[in-house]
C-alpha cells in the first residue's frame, strides 16, 4: 500500500525541530533512518501528518567517551556501532547487537535514537539500554532508561521531545547476546542480554514483554550466588511474553530460560 | 535425430543479460500513455452481508477517474470466473463466483469495490475512502467444522460446504489387509502456504473503444487461458484480444489461473476509456493470490511382519477455501499417486472437498504429488519402525521394479530404476558412517536424524487420453517453427517460462534437430499474438509435451527441407541425407546445401512441382503417456533438545528425469524446489485467526519465506533413466525437487527424536512445536 | 505540497519536486524510468528494491526521495560500464544464480556492498550479508556461488573490487 500524505520538515537544529513539532501537533512524527516507521507507514498502521526529518542536524551522529561513560549521538546508525573501535572496546555488547539488528539495508540507515524513540520491546538496543541503566538524553531532559519504557511502543517521551543522544557507561566486563529467531533476520522470539559489571551481573530480555525487560530476579539470584541455571529458572518473573505466530508464551518462558543459561555460559567462557 | 552438441550442453541462459542489468520487463514495467491506477477495496470480513456501499467520498477525491463496485460491472463482465471441471468430474456444488462480490463476501481479501485513479498513490488514498457497510456472518476456518451438520455456510446460498466426495478405489482393500500383520494409522497434516512469487501479480488492460479490441498485459503462466476467458467474460473474440505476459517474476503455480482483478482491469479500462494499471502489493498478495496445500490425510496401511507393504487406505480432506480455485480438484491426484514408487495389492482413497472462508487453494509447485510423497513416505517409515526394520529396507523390498508399471488406479509408469538412485544416494552421504555417528552423538546427549525420500511423480500433462475425460481439457501443446530466408529461425510455443528458461533450452533443442547454429534460434512465447494456442507452463509439461511440439514442428521442416535439397541436387528424395544440418546426395558429403540455402531456395522462384513457398510448420503434440521422474533425496538433520531448532547437516538429491537438455538449468530447478519443500516442512504456514477470519501471517514479517542463512548446500546427482514414451526421452523437473524435500526433512526430525518415543512430526517443525512434543514425550 | 530534491543517479544529476511520501522506489522507477529496481514487499523484508546511496546498501522502498535529496543513487542500470558487466553480474549469468529475474537486481546490489566491506567472504558472511534478500527459485545455492565466484575473480583482477561503484562509504564516526 502507499502511505498516507504527510508534510515534511528538515530541521537545522533540535530547537527547529522542537518548534515544528509543536507546530504540527501531536501527530508529527520524527524520522531518522525510517526503518521501522516507513514499512508501518506503507501499512497506513501508521499515518503521521507530517515528518520531521532530524538527519540533518549536526551533532547527533557523534560517539564520545567521558568519565566513565559513552555517549552515543541518536543519530549513529547500527552500521556506524558495527564499526566504531571504541565502542567495541568501551561497550561491546552493543556492537555484538548491532551486528544482528536486521540486515545490511536496515543497518545502513536504521539509527539507535530511532530504536530508542520507537520504544519497540524487540528493539535490541532497549534491553541493553534498560539493564545498563542508560540515560536517555532529549533535547528537553534525560531520562533513566528504566522510567523511560512505559508500554507498548510507548516511552516516556513527550510529542515534541527528540532523542538527542543515549548516554550508556562504560561496560567493559564479560558479556554475550543471544538472539534466537526463525530467520536470520528477523526479529527475537526472545533476547537475552548479559554483561558483567563489576562483581555482578546485568541481565535485559528482548521482544518477551511488552516493554523490554530487565532480567532483576535473575540478577539477585546470581548476585547470590546461584547457578546459571537457578538464576536462569528466576527469569519467569522478568518476563510476560505472548503467544504469536513465533511461538506459543509457553515456549518463550522455557526458551527464555535456556537462553539465559547459554548466555551466561558464553559469557564467561569467552572471557 | 542429428547427433547432440547442443541438447545436454551446460550452457548459459540467454535470458539473463537483461536481468542481470535492470533491463527485464515484468508487469509494473509496463507502462502507457494516459495509464490509470486500479486499487481494488477489499473485504476485511472473511464471511459477511454488503449491505450498502458508499462511493461518494472516494469519488469526490483528488484524482479519481471513476469508483465502481458489482453493479458497474455486471453489464459488462458476462459471467464468472471459470471453474474447469477439473479431475473430480461430479462435483457436489460448483458455485459461481463472480470477479467482485455483490452481496456477500466469503472470505478476506474479496474484492467489493474498485477505485480508477490518475496514479496509484491517489488511487490508494481513495480506495480508504469507500464505505462498504457489513453486516458480519459466522465464518468457519476449520476443514473438519465446516464438514459437521449444522456448521455455518461459508456462503449462505449453499446447501452445505461440501464441494466433492470422490472414492478412488484401487484393489480389493479389505483382502489386503486380512493379510496384514500390522496395521498402522496416522493423520498426517499438510499446512496451507503461499506460492509467494517474488513478484507479485498485476497486468495492464487496454481496450480501445468502438473498435472492440484489447491488449491485456499480464502476470501469467497462461496467456492463452486468460485470453480464452477473460476474452469471453469481457464479449472480445481472441481475434481482437491480445494478452502479452512478457518477463514473469515466478508463479510456482499461483499464476494459471485468470483472476478476479484481470476481468476487473479490463472491465474497468473499457468503462473508463483509459488503459488500466493494476499492480497487487504482497500484502494484498497474501489475501488474494491463490494458497497451496491445505489438507489433511487420515491414513492406515496394512504390512506384513518381513516389511511387505499390503494396502493402504487413506482420506484427503481438502480446504477449498470459499470457491473452488480453477484447478483446485487437480490436487485429488495425492489420491492416485498416494502408493508412491512401491507395489501394493490395493489401495483404496477418498477425496473430500470442503468449502471454508479463506482465500481458494490451487496448485502450488508440485500440487497434489508432494502431498503423496509426504504421506507415502511417512507411513513407510512408520512401518520401518513398528518393524524395527532399516528405512531404506522397507523401501527397497517394496519398490516397483519393472516398467512399464500400472498402478492400483491404472495410471502407467513410463520407466524407473528406484533402488539405483536410492544406492546412489546413500553413498553420497555415506549412511553407514552416518548411522554410526548418529549414535555416538546419542550417547552424547545430542540428536541427530536421517530422514529418506524416494518419491515418483507424475508430470507431463498430459496425454488428452487422460485428462480430457478427468479433466474436461486436453492438455496438449503448440508450436510454430519459422525458418526465414536466410536462415535464421523463429519459433512460438504455447508454454510459457516463468524463470525456467526455455528460450534457452528450446533453443538448445532447435539448434540440435535442425541443425542449426544455437544463436539463430530465436524462441518466443507469452504473447498471444505471436503464438499458437498453448495451455501454458504448469504440472512440469513444458519439455515433456512442448518440447515434443518443438520437435515435430522440426521434423516437418527437416521434410519440406529434404524435398528441397532432392529438387535442388536432382535427387530422389530418399538418397537425400541429413546430418547436423547439412543435406546431401549420399556418398557426396562435399556437396552440401545447409538448411540456410534451402531455406532460401524455399521462398525463390523454381521450387517443385506443387510445393507451396516458405519453410515453416505448425504442430500440436498429444503425448502417449504422462512421464514419472523419480529419485532419493536424503536429509540429515540435528534437532536442539532444548529450543526446538532444527539445523539441516546434509541435503543429498539423486534425481532422475530422463534426459537432460542442460544440466545447469535441471540442477538451478532442483534447488529451488527443494527449498520450497524444505520451507514448507520448517518455516512456511499460512494462519488465519479461526474467530475472526483474519489472517495473521499478513505481512513478510509474519510469513517465513527463508533467507541464504537457512538453507543448506544441496548435494545433488542424478541417474539417467530416459522415457520410452517421447523422442526426447526426457521427464520434467520443475516440481520433482518440491515433491521429494519436505518428507525427506520430516522424517529426519522424526528419526531424531525416535529416542524420547515421538514417531510422527507435523509440519512446520516449528521450534515450539517440537519442544512441546519432546516435553510431552519426557513426561 | 511538492519539495525540490536533486540527487545523482548512476552519474547523472538529476532535479525534480516531488510529493514529501513519494518512496524513492517508485521515484527511481517512475519519474527516472530506471524500472531494474523491483518491489517485492512492503515491509521491507525482501530487498528486491536494494540500491545504493553514497555506496550503501539500502531498501529504496523504505527511504522517501526527498531523504535521498543532495545524495548519490546507483541502481542496477548503473553496474555495467561501457557495456562491460560488473563481475558480480557476470558471475550471476556464469553460475546460473537467477531464474525468474526479478529479486536479481537487488541481489546484485546488495553482493556489490556486501563486497566492497569484505572483497573476501566466508560462504557464512556472504549469508549474513545478504540477510536482507529473499529469493524464491534458486534456493540460494548459486547466489552463494555466484557471490563466490564474483569474490575470486574480483580479487583476482586485483583491481579495487568496487571502482564501479559510484560514491564511498561513510566513514566510522569515530574511530
Amino acid at each position: 500500500m502507499i502511505t498516507a500524505p504527510f508534510e515534511y520538515a528538515r530541521p537545522r537544529s533540535v530547537d527547529e525541530a522542537q518548534s515544528l513539532l509543536n507546530k504540527y501537533g501531536s501527530d508529527a512524527k520524527v524520522i531518522a533512518g525510517g526503518q521501522s516507521l516507513i514499512p508501518l507507514m506503507r501499512l497506513r498502521l501508521s499515518q503521521p501528518t507530517a515528518l520531521i526529518d532530524i538527519q540533518g542536524i549536526r551533532g547527533l551522529n557523534e560517539v564520545r567517551r567521558d568519565n566513565g561513560s559513552v555517549e552515543i549521538g541518536a543519530l549513529v546508525r547500527h552500521v556506524d556501532i558495527q564499526r566504531n573501535a571504541m565502542l567495541r572496546e568501551s561497550l561491546p555488547i552493543l556492537v555484538e547487537m548491532s551486528n544482528d539488528v536486521g540486515d545490511n539495508q536496515v543497518r545502513n540507515l536504521g539509527t539507535i535514537g530511532g530504536v530508542i524513540a520507537h520504544g519497540d520491546a524487540a528493539g535490541d538496543y532497549n534491553a541493553v539500554a534498560l539493564m545498563l541503566d542508560a540515560e536517555i538524553i532529549t533535547n528537553k531532559r534525560r531520562h533513566q532508561a528504566r522510567d523511560f519504557y512505559r508500554d507498548i511502543f510507548t516511552t516516556a517521551l513527550e510529542h515534541d521531545e527528540v532523542v538527542t543522544a543515549v548516554r550508556f557507561p562504560v561496560s567493559t566486563g564479560r558479556f554475550a547476546y543471544t538472539k534466537f529467531r526463525r530467520r536470520l533476520y528477523d526479529w527475537a522470539i526472545a533476547g537475552v542480554a548479559v554483561q558483567e559489571t563489576g562483581s555482578s551481573w546485568r541481565v535485559g530480555y528482548v521482544n518477551l514483554a511488552t516493554t523490554p525487560r530487565r532480567g532483576s530476579a535473575v540478577e539477585a539470584a546470581l548476585a547470590g550466588g546461584a547457578s546459571a541455571a537457578d538464576a536462569a529458572a528466576q527469569s519467569g518473573s522478568d518476563i510476560d511474553p505472548t503467544s504469536d505466530v513465533r511461538a506459543t508464551a509457553e515456549y518463550k518462558r522455557h526458551l527464555t530460560q535456556v537462553l539465559t543459561v547459554r548466555t551466561l555460559q558464553k559469557a564467561t567462557m569467552a572471557a | 535425430m542429428a547427433v547432440t552438441s547442443m541438447i545436454g550442453a551446460r550452457i548459459q541462459r540467454r535470458e539473463d543479460p537483461k536481468l542481470i542489468t535492470g533491463h527485464g520487463n515484468f508487469i509494473d514495467d509496463v507502462n502507457l500513455v494516459n495509464m490509470a491506477h486500479m486499487s481494488v477495496v477489499r473485504s476485511p470480513h472473511a464471511h459477511a452481508r454488503i449491505r450498502s456501499i458508499d462511493t461518494s467520498a472516494a469519488m469526490a477525491s483528488k484524482g479519481v477517474v471513476a469508483v465502481l463496485t458489482a453493479a458497474d460491472f455486471k453489464p459488462v463482465i458476462g459471467g464468472p470466473l471459470p471453474v474447469t471441471n477439473s479431475f473430480v468430474a461430479d462435483k457436489k456444488q460448483v458455485p459461481e463466483q463472480f470477479p467482485i462480490a455483490a452481496d456477500e463476501v466469503a472470505y478476506a481479501g474479496e474484492p467489493v469495490a474498485v477505485v480508477v485513479a490518475d496514479d496509484r498513490y491517489l488511487a490508494d488514498d481513495a480506495a480508504q475512502l469507500v464505505v462498504v457497510d457489513y453486516e458480519p456472518l459466522p465464518a468457519v476456518m476449520d476443514i473438519e467444522k465446516a464438514m459437521e451438520p449444522g456448521s455455518p455456510l461459508v456462503k449462505s446460498d449453499r446447501p452445505d460446504n461440501i464441494g466433492w466426495d470422490a472414492a478412488f478405489p484401487g484393489g480389493d482393500i479389505d483382502a489386503a489387509f486380512a493379510e496384514a500383520d500390522v496395521v498402522l494409522k496416522q493423520r498426517i497434516g499438510q499446512q496451507r502456504v503461499f506460492p509467494t512469487a517474488m513478484e507479485t501479480r498485476g497486468c495492464v488492460a487496454d481496450y480501445i473503444p468502438y473498435d472492440n479490441r484489447c491488449t491485456l498485459w499480464t502476470s501469467t503462466q497462461v496467456p492463452h487461458f486468460i485470453r480464452l476467458f477473460v476474452g469471453g467474460a469481457l464479449g472480445v473474440p481472441e481475434s481482437q484480444f491480445r494478452v502479452v505476459s512478457h518477463d514473469v517474476g515466478g508463479g510456482f503455480g499461483a499464476k494459471l489461473r485468470p483472476y478476479p482483478e484481470e476481468y476487473l482491469a479490463t472491465a474497468a479500462s473499457k468503462l473508463t476509456e483509459r488503459p488500466v494499471k493494476w499492480i497487487e502489493d504482497r500484502t494484498e498478495s497474501l489475501q488474494a493470490t491463490t494458497q497451496g496445500r491445505g489438507q489433511i490425510f487420515d491414513v492406515e496401511v496394512a504390512a506384513k511382519r518381513d516389511g511387505t507393504l499390503l494396502g493402504l487406505k487413506f482420506t484427503q480432506l481438502l480446504d477449498i477455501g470459499a470457491y473452488h480455485g480453477v484447478f483446485s480438484a487437480f490436487q485429488v491426484v495425492a489420491c492416485l499417486l498416494g502408493g508412491g514408487c512401491y507395489t501394493w495389492k490395493a489401495i483404496n482413497a477418498r477425496s473430500i472437498g470442503v468449502f471454508t472462508n479463506r482465500m481458494s487453494t490451487d496448485p502450488y509447485r508440485g500440487a497434489g504429488r508432494p502431498e503423496a510423497t509426504h504421506l507415502v513416505e511417512r507411513i513407510v517409515d512408520l512401518v520401518a519402525l513398528e518393524l524395527g526394520m532399516e528405512p531404506a529396507e522397507v523401501r527397497r523390498k517394496n519398490f516397483i521394479t519393472s516398467f512399464p508399471h500400472t498402478n492400483n488406479f491404472g495410471l502407467v509408469y513410463d520407466s524407473g530404476e528406484y533402488a539405483k538412485s536410492l544406492d546412489r544416494a546413500m553413498a553420497n552421504i555415506d549412511y553407514p558412517a552416518l548411522r554410526k555417528r548418529q549414535e555416538e552423538l546419542r550417547a552424547q546427549g545430542r540428536y541427530t536424524g536421517i530422514g529418506f525420500s524416494t518419491y515418483v511423480e507424475i508430470c507431463g500433462l498430459g496425454p488428452s487420453s487422460a485428462t480430457a475425460p478427468a479433466a474436461g481439457i486436453a492438455l496438449v501443446e503448440s508450436s510454430m517453427v519459422r525458418v526465414h530466408p536466410t536462415g535464421s529461425v523463429t519459433v512460438s510455443v504455447g508454454t510459457h517460462s516463468h524463470g525456467q528458461g526455455h528460450e534457452t533450452t528450446f533453443a538448445q533443442i532447435v539448434a540440435d534437430t535442425l541443425g542449426v547454429p544455437y544463436d539463430s534460434v530465436e524462441i518466443r512465447h507469452g504473447d498471444t499474438g505471436d503464438t499458437p494456442f498453448g495451455y501454458g507452463t504448469y504440472g512440469s509439461r513444458s519439455l515433456a509435451v512442448g518440447g515434443m511440439a518443438i520437435m515435430a514442428s522440426c521434423h516437418k521442416v527437416v521434410e519440406k527441407a529434404k524435398k528441397l535439397a532432392a529438387h535442388a541436387f536432382e535427387a530422389s528424395e530418399e538418397d537425400i541425407v541429413v546430418d547436423q544440418g547439412r543435406y546431401f546426395v549420399r556418398g557426396n558429403p562435399s556437396e552440401a546445401k545447409a538448411l540456410a540455402e534451402l531455406a532460401f531456395a524455399s521462398y525463390g522462384a523454381g521450387l517443385p512441382e506443387g510445393m507451396e513457398h516458405g519453410l515453416e510448420a505448425v504442430s500440436y503434440f498429444d503425448p502417449p503417456n504422462f512421464v514419472w521422474p523419480f529419485g532419493c533425496h536424503i536429509c540429515a538433520v540435528e534437532v536442539d533438545p532444548e529450543t526446538g531448532g532444527v539445523s539441516i547437516d546434509r541435503y543429498v538429491a539423486v534425481d532422475d528425469c530422463g534426459n537432460v537438455i542442460n544440466p545447469m538449468v535441471v540442477d538451478g530447478q532442483l534447488h529451488g524446489g527443494i527449498a520450497q519443500g524444505i520451507s514448507q516442512a520448517l518455516f512456511e504456514e499460512v494462519l488465519y485467526d479461526d474467530e475472526t477470519g483474519q489472517m495473521l501471517t499478513g505481512t513478510m514479517l509474519d510469513y517465513f519465506i527463508p533467507t541464504m542463512a537457512e538453507m543448506p548446500h544441496f548435494e545433488l546427482d542424478r541417474t539417467v533413466t530416459p522415457s520410452p514414451t517421447n523422442e526426447l526421452g526426457v521427464k520434467g523437473i520443475g516440481e520433482a525437487g518440491t515433491i521429494a524435500s519436505s518428507i525427506a526433512v520430516i522424517n529426519a526430525i522424526t528419526d531424531a527424536l525416535t529416542p524420547f518415543g515421538i514417531k510422527h512430526v507435523e509440519m512446520p517443525a516449528r521450534p515450539d512445536r517440537l519442544w512441546s512434543m519432546i516435553k510431552e514425550a519426557r513426561a | 505540497m511538492t519539495q525540490s530534491v536533486a540527487m545523482t543517479i548512476n552519474g547523472r544529476r538529476r532535479e525534480d519536486h516531488v510529493e514529501p511520501r513519494l518512496l524513492l522506489v517508485h521515484y527511481l522507477r517512475e519519474v527516472a524510468g530506471l524500472t531494474g529496481t523491483h518491489i517485492a514487499c512492503d515491509t521491507s523484508q525482501c530487498g528486491a528494491c536494494t540500491v545504493l546511496i553514497d555506496g550503501e546498501a539500502v531498501k529504496s522502498c523504505s527511504v522517501f526521495t526527498v531523504q535521498a535529496d543532495g545524495r548519490q543513487v546507483t541502481t542496477i542500470e548503473g553496474l555495467a560500464e561501457d557495456g562491460v558487466l560488473h563481475p558480480i553480474q557476470q558471475a550471476f549469468w556464469n553460475e546460473h544464480g537467477l531464474q525468474c529475474g526479478f529479486c536479481t537486481p537487488g541481489f546484485i546490489m546488495a553482493a556489490a556492498y556486501l563486497l566492497r566491506q569484505n572483497p573476501s567472504p566466508t560462504d557464512e558472511e556472504i549469508e549474513r550479508g545478504l540477510e536482507g534478500n529473499l529469493c524464491r527459485c534458486t534456493g540460494y545455492e548459486n547466489i552463494r556461488k555466484a557471490v563466490r565466484s564474483a569474490s575470486q575473480a574480483m580479487n583476482r583482477a586485483g583491481a579495487e573490487p568496487t571502482a564501479q561503484l559510484v560514491g564511498s562509504a561513510a566513514a566510522p564516526v569515530e574511530d
